[in-house]
């Protein structure tokens, strides 16, 4: 019916998208990872080229988005794991502010200390 | 009324599940509840309308439809709060229970459900028997407490995902009422109640979306309570009772 996606506009569901679509983005991006650190094996010569292929400022950007993917899903993810095996309280009700607020740090540590 | 109009632009469902939104004129008032809107259409514009409701003052759970796409108990919600800035209003039955015509629905499946969770009181004691002291402040009664105000309207278990996406999910509701239950300590069913709502069906099917919280009319969280059987069944399982 019309109108019904208007009964999902609220933080925890918004927060569930997030955990979903960063759950699968990861799972796409895990074999990129693998294949990479396989690289490693076949020597430094290798592994030094890959490594500046990562230089370039598309591909740091990219990066970014992963680590901020990751920093998302793993802060959404303890969230919901202390909202299910701690006892309710109402201060848990912030716990998704804290998420957010940690994955945007986590974010821009990387922005200064690697890109 | 100042600068909203004075009508209402109200679509309505009309017929089972291949029907359609009709759309009715209805006078704005002040102070004028949803169910106050659907009452004026069948009284003065289409008899045929068919719609629950009983108590008019949120005790009986009956009168709960999707009002512009969010499942809300007519009789206490206020047109003001709800209504579109163009003065539109769209009525529905409930989502996730099969529509029977208009805005009612069968209620069969979401009852049922409440029977397989075993929300049911399983009795220790006989007339003869003492009254059982319970402490006001213990764990147990301020968890049954908060949840034990639930009038079964049906409006967590339509906004739940879940329930649409795995019919057999039991249900913020019912499950509500079990973990209320198990904190119950007059009750005498707890094994075949952590039994019954352990299974694929039951509380572990919860993503915590927490819809059913967001939008239960009594301010009950079923999210808290699916929370605490989560944690019961898991212990239950650790202990080998399960
Ligand atoms: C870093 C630590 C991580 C934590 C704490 C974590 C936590 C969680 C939790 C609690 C859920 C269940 C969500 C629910 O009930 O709906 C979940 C789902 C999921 N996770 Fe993670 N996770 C982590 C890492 C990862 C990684 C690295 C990947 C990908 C390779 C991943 C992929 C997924 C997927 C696809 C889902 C299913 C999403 C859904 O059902 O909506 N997770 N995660
Ligand atoms: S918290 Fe669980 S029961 Fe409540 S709406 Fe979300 S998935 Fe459904
Ligand atoms: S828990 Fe709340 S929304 Fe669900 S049936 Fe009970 S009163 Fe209605
Ligand atoms: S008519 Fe009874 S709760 Fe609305």
């Amino acid at each position: 019916m019309n109108k019904a996606w208007r009964s999902r506009n609220h933080p925890a569901y918004w927060a569930f998208i997030v955990h979903r679509l960063s759950g699968l983005l990861l799972v796409l991006f895990l074999p990129f990872h693998f294949w990479a650190l396989g690289r490693a094996l076949h020597g430094a010569a290798a592994m030094d080229g890959f490594l500046r292929w990562t230089d370039q400022p598309l591909v740091k950007f990219a990066e970014l988005g992963l680590v901020v993917l990751l920093g998302a899903h793993f802060t959404g993810g303890v969230r919901l794991l202390m909202l299910e095996f701690l006892d309710w309280r109402e201060w848990q009700k912030a716990l998704l502010a804290v998420a957010t607020v940690v994955t945007v740090a986590i974010g821009i540590v990387f922005l200064v200390h690697v890109a | 009324m100042t600068s909203t109009s004075d009508k209402l632009t109200v679509r309505v469902w009309r017929g089972a599940a291949d029907g359609e939104f009709r759309a009715y004129d209805v006078p704005r008032l002040p102070s004028q509840t949803v169910l106050d809107v659907v009452t004026h259409i069948q009284r003065a514009i289409d008899p045929n309308l068919s719609y629950r409701f009983a108590c008019r003052v949120g005790m009986c759970g009956s009168c709960a439809m999707s009002v512009n796409g969010v499942a809300r108990w007519t009789c206490r919600t206020h047109v003001d709060k709800v209504v579109d800035g163009n003065g539109e209003l769209e009525l529905g039955p409930l989502r996730n229970l099969p529509v029977i015509k208009d805005l009612v629905c069968d209620m069969r499946s979401f009852f049922d459900k409440w029977a397989s969770a075993r929300g049911y009181f399983h009795p220790t004691r006989n007339r003869t028997d003492d009254l059982e002291r319970i402490s006001p402040t213990s764990r147990a009664r301020k968890r049954a407490d908060a949840g034990v105000e639930c009038i079964g309207c049906g409006v967590c278990y339509s906004s739940c995902d879940v329930v649409s996406w795995r019919p057999d999910y039991l249900g913020p509701a019912a499950l509500n009422r079990a973990w209320t239950l198990i904190n119950d300590v007059r009750d005498g069913g707890r094994a075949e109640r952590i039994a019954a709502v352990a299974g694929d069906s039951g509380c572990h099917a919860c993503h915590t979306h927490i819809s059913c919280t967001e939008r239960c009319p009594k301010g009950i969280s079923p999210t808290a309570s699916i929370a605490g059987l989560k944690r019961a069944t898991a212990l239950a399982a650790l202990k080998g009772e399960l």
